[in-house]
Formats: structure tokens, sequence, C-alpha cells
């Protein structure tokens, strides 16, 4: 017997494992949902899009990249672009939900998977909260669906003492479900999600029944690509998604102002004395990742090998955190290579054997002979001594 | 101006299109076949008109290219490539199969090479610019700039795309002509269209600034009116669109003709030469400035859906390579593609749609397979192929000339020739033949020379067989003369080369054949497998051929500043690798480092003599490695012990840390299997005997060892020793017994172990050695010791 689900058998009010009031955001929250926080944006978009959207959107395909891209509406109304970076890539993002397609986000850590995966599904769906967070330990219920044992116990198996899961509400009523950290997840509970993509259908064993997906639902995963210890996706899992990877910064300008920025912000909320001017060694740090990571010198001129670490702009952000509070701390309050150096080290050389080949090869080739790094080297070659 | 008029009678059926455009390609099928006309008139050099038979033949198969060069001077030449896909071929064939006649009716190559040479000082700042992307003589590029009509100066078609909301000229070019469907309607209406759009760019911008313009379509249109005298209205002409509103107007036979006169000339000869979808695409050097010829190639051969075939493709590429794609792939990666275009607001989807849908759906969104399908499909590994019947490349005719200048004609039986690098004749004929090796043309092996070794001479054996002339022709497509194809040739086997010491090897054949334009390029590829292989065998291999490499540059006054760099650089990463790999070596492996070592080592020594500018900083490091090395506990004895001896040679270990080292390895607590493997490596292998006969400060050493080793110990390291020992000549095996015999007595003054070799007396008679002083001096030079200078030479004629 197959029974279509109702939005309103599902109704998340009736059990408490669904997240709280997911009504218009209350001004003190520490950080509103995107939803919330671009309503207006939102609306102007929905008031304006006159192209087709598919069943249950909020706006049209078109109307949701330039949501995410930005741009100035007919009446005048700027979109702020919400993603910097190359239009392809949300293209293809936005494409892919409306070809009811799942959509897997990959990406080194700092690349704005999470954002964006928020921000589609804002654009999409109207409504990002349908979230499930991947860790090691999340269970098939997250996925499929629990039950409220004092129900299930007081009046046995039924549509009443089952606790839908996020995806299991968004099937339901054709929204946009979100998976954060797929490869975190351990790989039975992942392949839960085939039946879910394949099918499009989530069945109940217990109560005979099954949900039908409505049209309008989709999922968005967020993956770690290069992150070491994770649950590869299976094949057949891997099948049903399309894939888009989120680039690194594309200019070592738009990196730095990226590291600056953060780095600022950070120190701020960690209440570090304020350090002047360390735009120069933020500028080495983020040139000595980028060129490892991308394995050839900023010049283009020399190929490097690169090392095993993912090398992100997260990491760059944390070194040179470290490197300010030690600079604040123990040094004399300015950022000097020396503060970095061992930092830089410990992010690079992951795998103490070959890691470390990569490191000296890249410390005798490329910094010994660059102008004006020579303390850098100097600083580098004490740390790794 | 006025182009715009409609079409009456009287006038011919202008058929504009985009050079190598699929979908012009298509329209004007439709349109020749549409109007059947009874001349067909092509844009290309009319000396090409007596190659138009063969066109039709069966073994001609595109892409080809026209080529034409100077008939004195192969080198100054120009090209115009023919895709299948092609308008201009497809008019080709289109007029051959319906027994029409066709003709080229732009201006002759003959004034346009002309041009180039009155030119060329002005062309060559310009030229630098594009530096190491050109392959020919900049006389070609020059040329093919002016055959293509997509100037940079002004972009018609990036005006009429601008204006339509279009960032890239391509894509609304593929979108507004070559993604129309042919057949549909009336085949004529998008050159109407067309016209009208070109006439009003030209109303706008005049000649645009091609200044020669006007001269080529004054030629046009003589040519025309023609064959319209000849064939009434049944004339149809092929050029690209920025002519058309030209050639429609009418202009006074004889202001055309006072344009043509006292055009310069030079005497030209037009061949077809087979080509390549690789040097059709941007990357390549003549660049026909398609990006994607495997992509046009397709959208002209598939019948009907396009992405749909792509795709299909694109699959069957990928599961060639081991990737699990399927047809559910395709079928998501094609709803991906067209959602995508109608996302994009494009009519169809493009190469750009189906490339990111391939990336997200078969490829997990990474671009590295995505490469392959690019370098594959995208541009395509399509090589064309022309009859045997065409007129001669000129590579063959300069091979010819070549061979004229140096005395040196081709013959069927081998025979054997010795150069002497000195002489200039010599010099230039060893060039050739290592050019040709390196073109793939075996006219002569290397040879053993018979007449003493040097490096100034060689020896070739030389044999001249009738294929060699089908492999010269095929050649052709790498340039026109000797030295530019080898030079190409180099470049392209340099950058397809997989294994490091390929491309060390390809750097020592540059040399040889004195290619310096190649060196860059295979420098840069070398360098940049260097630095990727983390394989330290590979790098230390490379290191002698690249060392080798520089001595002989220097011998032939080549330039060879780049490579030392490169070598320096290479010496650098073998430093930071060696210590580790090392480490934890089997007996064969251990054994095979130490030659590794070895090869290094005398590299080092060699490239001491070669300015480079770590020079001095590369010794001592190699020392420090050296040393790191012969300390290790967990690098094998063989490798230590060399390690030692190659410090000891130096003069950069003290004879009682040798001393010391070997203690410390002999003593009972080593296995004495690692003991004498440690043995081996300080005094094994060739030379080894003699260093110990010559050398009283290791005799010593090994004497002192071997007498203090306790009864006990010593029946075990005996057979190992005994290895290490029997290797040595039977002569030196015999004067080390002697020494033995003679005892040990007075070591620590040289005088006593060298009065000891047989048949001679005791003791030195001093005056009669210096009296040979001044004769060594002479020999050796006045600096620098004579034993390390004469080791040096020795080593150089055994390369040899």
């Amino acid at each position: 017997m197959s029974v279509s689900a109702e939005p309103t058998s599902v109704d998340p009010r009736r059990n408490g494992s669904a997240p709280a009031d997911t009504g218009p955001a209350r001004t003190d929250t520490l950080r509103p949902h995107a939803e919330h926080a671009f309503a207006d944006e939102l609306a102007a978009l929905a008031a304006q899009d006159d192209r087709p959207r598919p069943a249950r959107w909020r706006l049209s395909p078109w109307a949701v990249a330039t949501y995410l891209l930005g741009g100035t509406l007919p009446d005048g109304t700027v979109i702020t672009p919400k993603y910097v970076g190359p239009r392809r890539v949300v293209e293809v993002a936005v494409t892919t939900l409306a070809t009811d397609r799942a959509l897997l986000l990959l990406g080194v850590p700092g690349t704005a998977k999470t954002w964006v995966s928020e921000h589609l599904a804002a654009a999409v769906s109207g409504d990002s909260t349908l979230l499930v967070q991947g860790t090691a330990g999340t269970p098939e219920e997250a996925i499929r669906y629990g039950w409220n044992y004092a129900r299930l116990l007081a009046h046995g198996p039924s549509r009443d003492a089952l606790v839908p899961s996020p995806v299991m509400r968004a099937m339901a009523e054709g929204r946009t479900a979100r998976v954060e950290e797929l490869t975190r997840i351990p790989a039975d509970v992942q392949d839960s999600l085939i039946t879910i993509l394949s099918e499009k259908t989530l069945p109940i064993p217990e109560l005979g029944q099954e949900v039908q997906a409505v049209r309008g639902f989709n999922l968005i995963a967020t993956a770690n690509d290069r992150d070491r210890g994770v649950n590869e996706l299976s094949s057949a899992l891997r099948r049903r998604f399309n894939t888009v990877v989120l680039p690194l910064p594309e200019t070592p300008e738009a990196e730095v102002d990226i590291v600056t920025r953060r780095v600022e912000q950070i120190g701020r909320s960690l209440d570090l004395p304020a350090v002047p001017d360390g735009v120069d060694e933020i500028r080495r740090v983020v040139t000595v990742f980028r060129e490892l990571r991308d394995g050839v010198t900023a010049d283009g001129r020399t190929k490097l090998k690169s090392p095993s670490g993912t090398l992100s702009t997260a990491e760059a952000i944390s070194v040179v955190t470290g490197g300010l509070a030690l600079a604040a701390h123990f040094g004399d309050g300015v950022l000097r290579a020396g503060d970095v150096a061992a930092g830089v080290l410990g992010a690079v050389v992951r795998d103490p054997a070959a890691d470390r080949v990569v490191w000296q090869e890249y410390l005798e080739t490329v910094v010994r002979e660059r102008d004006g790094w020579a303390d850098f080297y100097r600083a580098c070659r004490e740390a790794g001594a | 101006m006025n182009g715009g008029q409609a079409r009456d009678a009287g006038q011919p059926l202008l058929l504009g299109v985009r050079h190598h455009g699929p979908g012009s390609a298509r329209a004007v099928r439709a349109a020749l076949d549409a109007s059947r006309p009874r001349v067909v008139l092509i844009e290309g050099p009319p000396e090409a008109d007596a190659l138009i038979p063969p066109a039709a033949a069966e073994d001609m198969r595109p892409p080809v290219a026209l080529l034409a060069h100077a008939a004195d001077e192969p080198g100054r030449s120009a090209f115009w490539p023919l895709a299948a896909f092609s308008p201009e071929w497809v008019a080709l064939r289109w007029a051959l199969e319906h027994g029409v006649p066709a003709r080229f009716i732009d201006l002759p190559a003959t004034h346009t090479l002309a041009w180039e040479r009155d030119e060329e000082e002005d062309e060559e700042a310009e030229e630098d610019k594009e530096g190491m992307e050109r392959e020919g003589g900049g006389a070609e590029a020059a040329a093919e700039r002016h055959a293509l009509d997509e100037d940079v100066r002004i972009d018609p078609l990036g005006v009429l795309a601008d204006t339509a909301g279009y960032d890239d000229a391509e894509r609304w070019w593929e979108d507004v002509v070559e993604h129309r469907g042919a057949g549909k309607g009336d085949a004529l209406a998008p050159f109407t269209a067309l016209e009208e759009a070109m006439t009003a760019l030209r109303e706008t911008y005049g000649s645009g600034g091609h200044g020669r313009d006007l001269i080529r379509e004054a030629h046009m249109r003589l040519r025309i009116r023609e064959a319209q005298r000849e064939f009434e209205d049944g004339v149809a002409v092929v050029c690209g669109a920025w002519h058309v509103p030209a050639l429609r107007r009418r202009a006074g036979v004889t202001a055309d003709r006072a344009l043509l006169k006292g055009l310069p000339r030079v005497k030209t000869d037009v061949t077809w030469v087979p080509w390549t979808h690789r040097r059709l695409s941007r990357a390549g050097g003549y660049g026909a400035g398609i990006g994607s010829p495997g992509w046009y190639a397709h959208l002209f051969a598939a019948p009907d859906r396009p992405v749909e075939r792509w795709l299909t493709k694109v699959a069957g590429l990928l599961r060639a390579e081991d990737r699990a794609v399927s047809p559910g792939h395709v079928i998501e990666a094609v709803r991906l593609a067209e959602t995508l275009a109608a996302l994009r607001g494009r009519p169809l989807p493009g190469l750009g749609e189906a490339t990111d849908a391939v990336r997200a759906v078969m490829c997990d969104g990474s671009d590295v397979p995505l490469a392959l399908v690019h370098d594959r499909l995208v541009v395509g590994d399509v090589l064309g192929k022309v009859p045997d019947t065409v007129p001669a490349v000129p590579l063959q005719r300069d091979l010819e000339r070549t061979q004229r200048r140096l005395r040196l004609g081709p013959e069927a039986a081998e025979r054997e020739l010795d150069l002497d690098l000195r002489k200039e004749t010599d010099a230039e004929r060893s060039r050739l033949l290592h050019r040709l090796r390196l073109l793939g043309i075996d006219w002569g092996r290397p040879a053993a020379s018979r007449s003493g070794t040097g490096t100034f001479r060689e020896t070739w054996r030389l044999r001249w067989e009738p294929e060699l002339a089908v492999r010269t022709a095929e050649a052709g497509v790498w340039g026109t003369t000797v030295p530019a194809a080898a030079t190409a040739k180099a470049e392209a086997d340099a950058v397809a080369a997989r294994a490091l010491a390929d491309v060390t090897g390809l750097a020592e054949r540059c040399l040889l054949a004195a290619l310096p334009d190649a060196l860059p390029v295979v420098m840069r590829v070398l360098a940049d497998r260097a630095a990727l292989d983390t394989d330290v065998a590979h790098l230390a291999q490379a290191l002698p051929a690249l060392v080798r490499s520089l001595r002989y540059g220097d011998v032939r006054g080549t330039d060879t500043a780049a490579l030392a760099e490169v070598a320096a650089g290479l010496a650098e990463r073998v430093f930071v690798g060696l210590p580790p790999a090392c480490a934890g070596l089997d007996a064969d492996a251990a054994e095979e480092m130490r030659r590794h070592v070895d090869a290094v080592h005398s590299a080092l020594g060699l490239l001491g003599d070669v300015p480079a500018a770590r020079d001095g900083r590369l010794r001592a490091r190699w020392q420090a490695v050296l040393r790191t090395l012969s300390v290790r506990d967990a690098v094998p004895g063989v490798l230590r012990g060399r390690a030692v001896r190659l410090l000891l040679d130096e003069g950069e270990l003290a004879q009682d840390e040798a001393a010391r080292l070997m203690r410390l390895v002999l003593s009972p607590g080593t296995p004495p299997a690692d003991a004498a493997a440690w043995i081996e490596g300080f005094v094994g292998g060739s030379g080894g005997g003699l260093l110990l006969v010559h050398d009283e400060r290791l005799f010593g050493l090994v004497d002192r060892w071997l007498t203090a080793v306790p009864a006990e110990a010593f029946t075990d390291v005996l057979p190992l020793l005994r290895r290490t020992f029997a290797a040595y000549e039977p002569g030196v095996r015999r004067t080390l017994g002697e020494l033995v015999r003679r005892g040990p007595g007075r070591q620590g003054r040289a005088q006593a172990l060298t009065a000891g070799a047989p048949g001679f007396g005791p003791g030195v008679d001093e005056a009669r050695a210096d009296a040979v002083l001044p004769v060594l001096r002479l020999l050796l030079g006045p600096d620098g010791d004579g034993e390390v200078q004469a080791d040096r030479a020795d080593r150089v004629e055994v390369r040899r």
C-alpha cells in the first residue's frame, strides 16, 4: 500500500525533534537564516521575476542565479553578490537543482560550500533550515525517520509516532533539503540516501507505507574533497549527484584580502592585542600556500611538488592568527617571519617523510633565491631543524 | 558604399562565411545545391588552381593546408589551412563532385610573400612579443595573420556580437549562424542577412585598418568579373563575410587595375601539405584561430542531435580510460546541458554547456579527466593526408639544397663518414645529420669512431633509403626548413615525453643538432618534469646526461647558460631527496643507488668546469649530503662506505676521521655483511684496487684494520673481503700482494710505498723526477693539481 504523504501528516510542530520555529527572525539572533537576512532581496526578485519557475520554486532558475551572483533589477533594486567566484559554478549548481538531480558541492575548507548551499536553499525553497549536519555519529534516523518512543509504546506504530527527518519533510513538502559534510557520515548511513535520490521515495516498512517526494524536492550536499579520513562516497551514491567543485580564491590579492579580514575578526574576538601592519607577512603565507597548493610558483615558471595537506585558505588564516598571538604575547608585537614559520611548517608537513622532502625542495629551490625572503628562509630553516 | 542592394540576375552569388565555421560550411553546401552555379570562386591563392584536381583524390584527407613559399627561400611561406568543416573545402569538394570548375581568386601569393620580405623589419618587434608560441619563421606567422580575416586590429564579429550583447564573438556566431540547422527555408537567407550586417559594419568602419584588404578585394573583383564574362550569371563566390560588401560594390575596372599595378613579386611554389587538428587550434603555431576543431568537426559531421552524440562520444572516451560512465550519466549530462543553455538564454547547448555538464555529471567536478576530453575530442588527434602526386614540400627542397651545399649527396650504398667538428663544413654536416635524426629521417646513424677518440670527432654510417623521401614529406608538417622543422619537432617531442630521461636525452640531441630555439621549451619541460618527479633515481640518472650536454655545448660553442641553470636546479633536488631515498634499501637497490651516487658525483665534478651561478655552493652542499650519508645508520653499508671514500678523495675528510668511521663500522658490533659492504663501497668498483696501490693512506687504513681484526671475526669477514678484492684485475692484485709482503712498517711516508712498485729500485731519484715537471706543467696547465686534471681528462675520453 502506498500513501502519498500529506504535508500535514508530517507537520514538524507535532514532534519535538524538528528544528525550532522557522518563522521570521528575531532581531537578537546571533546569526539569522539567509531567507530572513535577505528577505527584501528575495521579495524584490520574486516580484519582478516573470520567467517560468519549476514546481514549488520560489524563484525562476535565472532569478536564483542572480540572487547568488548579484545584479541590479529593472526597478533599480540592487542584489548583493552572495558568492564571488566563477559564474559557471553557480549556473551549473542552479541548473542541477532545476533538473531534479541532487547537487554535491565539493571544495577544501573555506571555499563557501555551506554558504552557497544555504543561499541556494533559501532562494529556491525560501527555507534553508531543512538541514542534516553530517558527523561521524550521524544515525540513519537523521536521514530517514525516527520514532517518538513514548507514543510508539502507548499507541503502537502509526504516522503520529513517526519523527520525520528534515529530508523526509523536504520530500513531503517539495522543498530543498541540505546535508552538510556528507563525507563525514558513515558509509552505511550515506547509502540510505540512494533510494531517496533514485526512487524519490522513502519507504516506511514498519507501517507498510512510503513517503513519495513531491515535485520541487531536491537535495544539496556539501563535502570536503581533500580532507583525510573521510568516508568516500560509494559510486552508487556518487552517480546520483551532479558535482560542482567550488574553487579556491582565484587571485592572490583576493586571498590575502580574505585572510586579512578574517584574521582581524578573529583577533578582535579573542582580544588579541592589535598588531600593526602584518600584511607583508600575510602575503608571504598566502603566497607559500598558493604556490604549494597549485604546484607552481607565482610567476608560473617553476613547477613544484604539492604536499599532502589541503593548505586551504582556512588554514592560512589559522597560521596567521597563531603567528599574531605569538608576536603579541611573546614577541615585540610585530608579526615577523619567525612567528609564522612554525605554523607554516606544521600546515605543510603532514606526512613526515614525503612532505618534508617537498617542503625542503621548496625552501631550497624557491624561497632561498627569492629577493627579500632571506628572513623567512632562515626562520623556516630554524623551525625545520 | 552601397552593398546591401538586392541581387539581380547579373550579380554573382556571394557566400560570406566564417573561415572554419561548420555552420557556414553546411550553409554553403545548401546554397550551392540550391543555386547550382557553373563556376565556384574561392578565397585563396590563384597559384593553387593547378592543385585543385588532387583535392578529389582518394587519399586526400583533410585537414590539409595550401602552402605557398618563395621558391628560393623555403622559410618564407604562408599557409591556408582547410579542415573538413571549412566552407572553402566544402565548396571545393562540391565543385569537384559536380564537375564544375573551381578557382582561387585571392591576391596571388607571389605578391603577399613579397610584401612580407619588405616589411620584415617592421614585424620584428611584434614577433618578439609572440615569443615561444610561434613555431616557424617570422614571415610565416605574419602571412598567416593576413590570411585570416578575424584580425585583432578590428574584429568585425566582435563588434556585431557586442551589439547583440555577447561578450564572446565565437559564441555569438555559434548561436546566430552555426547552430542554425541547414535546409530550413531559403538556403540563401542566412547569407543575405549576414551581408546586410557586414555592409552596415563596413559603412561604419571602412576597411577597418586592413589596408591590404582593398588591394585583395580589387583583385577578387577583377577575377569575378572575368568569370562572369565566361559563365554569365552562374558564378558563386565563397569568401570571408567581411569581404562580401566590397565584392558587391561596383568599382571601375580601371580603378581596380590601378590598385594592383606595381606590386612586388617573388617566385612562388604552392603545394598541399598534411595538417592536424592540433595545429588548427589556437595552441598550435600557425593557429587558424579555432579553439575547438574537434567539436567543429563533430558539429559538421553529426547528422542530427549534436549534443547527444557528443556526450556519447565523451562517455566512450572516458570509458576507454577506465572511468565508470554509464548511459545514465549521458542522459543526465544531456539534461543538464540543455537546461544550462536555457538558463543562459542560448538556443542550443554549445561546447561550453556540454563541457560544464561533462564536468559536473561524468567527472565528479574534477578538471583532470576534462583535460583529457579537451585534448582528445575538443581539439582531437586528426591528421590529414595528401596524395603523393602533389609537388614536393619545401622541406625536401631545403634538404636538397643543404645537401648540395655541404657536398653530401644521398647514396643508397652504405658508407662511413668521419667528421672533424673543428672544421666548419664537417660541423655543419654533423648538425644536419643530427637534425634529420630528430625528424625521424635516419639517413645517418652514429657509429663508433675508428680514427681516435675526442670530443671533436664523430663517425656516421650513411645510407639513403627510398622510404626516407616519404619520411621527409611527412616531416613537412613541422616546418619548411630543416632547422625550423627540427626545432618544432623537438619542442613537440619534449612536451609529449613521458620520462625525465627522455627529456634530458632530447636536450642533449638539441645541443648536438644546434637548435638553440628549441632549448627554452625543452628546458622548461625538463625543469617541470624534474620538479614533479619523486624518484631520486630518475633525477640522478638525468643529471649526468645534462652535464654531458653542457660539455658538448662548450665544444660546439652553444650558449648553455639555461642548461647550467637547470642542471644546478636538478642537482639541488637530488641533494634534498637523496638521504631519505637511501634509507632501508636491500642489497640490489643499494648497489644501484651507489651507481647513482657515483654518477652524480662525477657529474658534479664536470659541472665544476662550467660557469654556473650556484657552482661553488653546489659542491659544498653535495659534500654535506655525503657527510649525512656517511654517518646515518639506516643507510646501507655500501653507500656509507662510498660516501666516505668520495669525501676522502675530495680531501674533505681527515684521514683520522675516515679511519675512525672505518673502525666503527668494522667493529664486532656491526653485522659482518654490512661491514664487508662498507669495505666494498669504500675501495670497491673499478679503480678501487689501483687506488689502494697508489694511495698509501688508504692502503694503510685497510691494512691496519685487517691486522687488528680478531682471529675469530676474521673467518667471518674473509669471504666478503674476497668478493671485493677478487674483482680487481690480476696485475693490481699482484701489486697489492707485493705491498703486503713488503710490510706496512714505513707507512706515513709516501716514498716508502711508491718505491715498492715491482721492477723499480727503492726510493725516488729526486733530480730525475724534477726534470719531468716542466713538461707535465706544460701538458696539464699551470694551475690545479695534476692528478685531478688527468683524472678528468680520462673520464671525458671514456664518455666519448
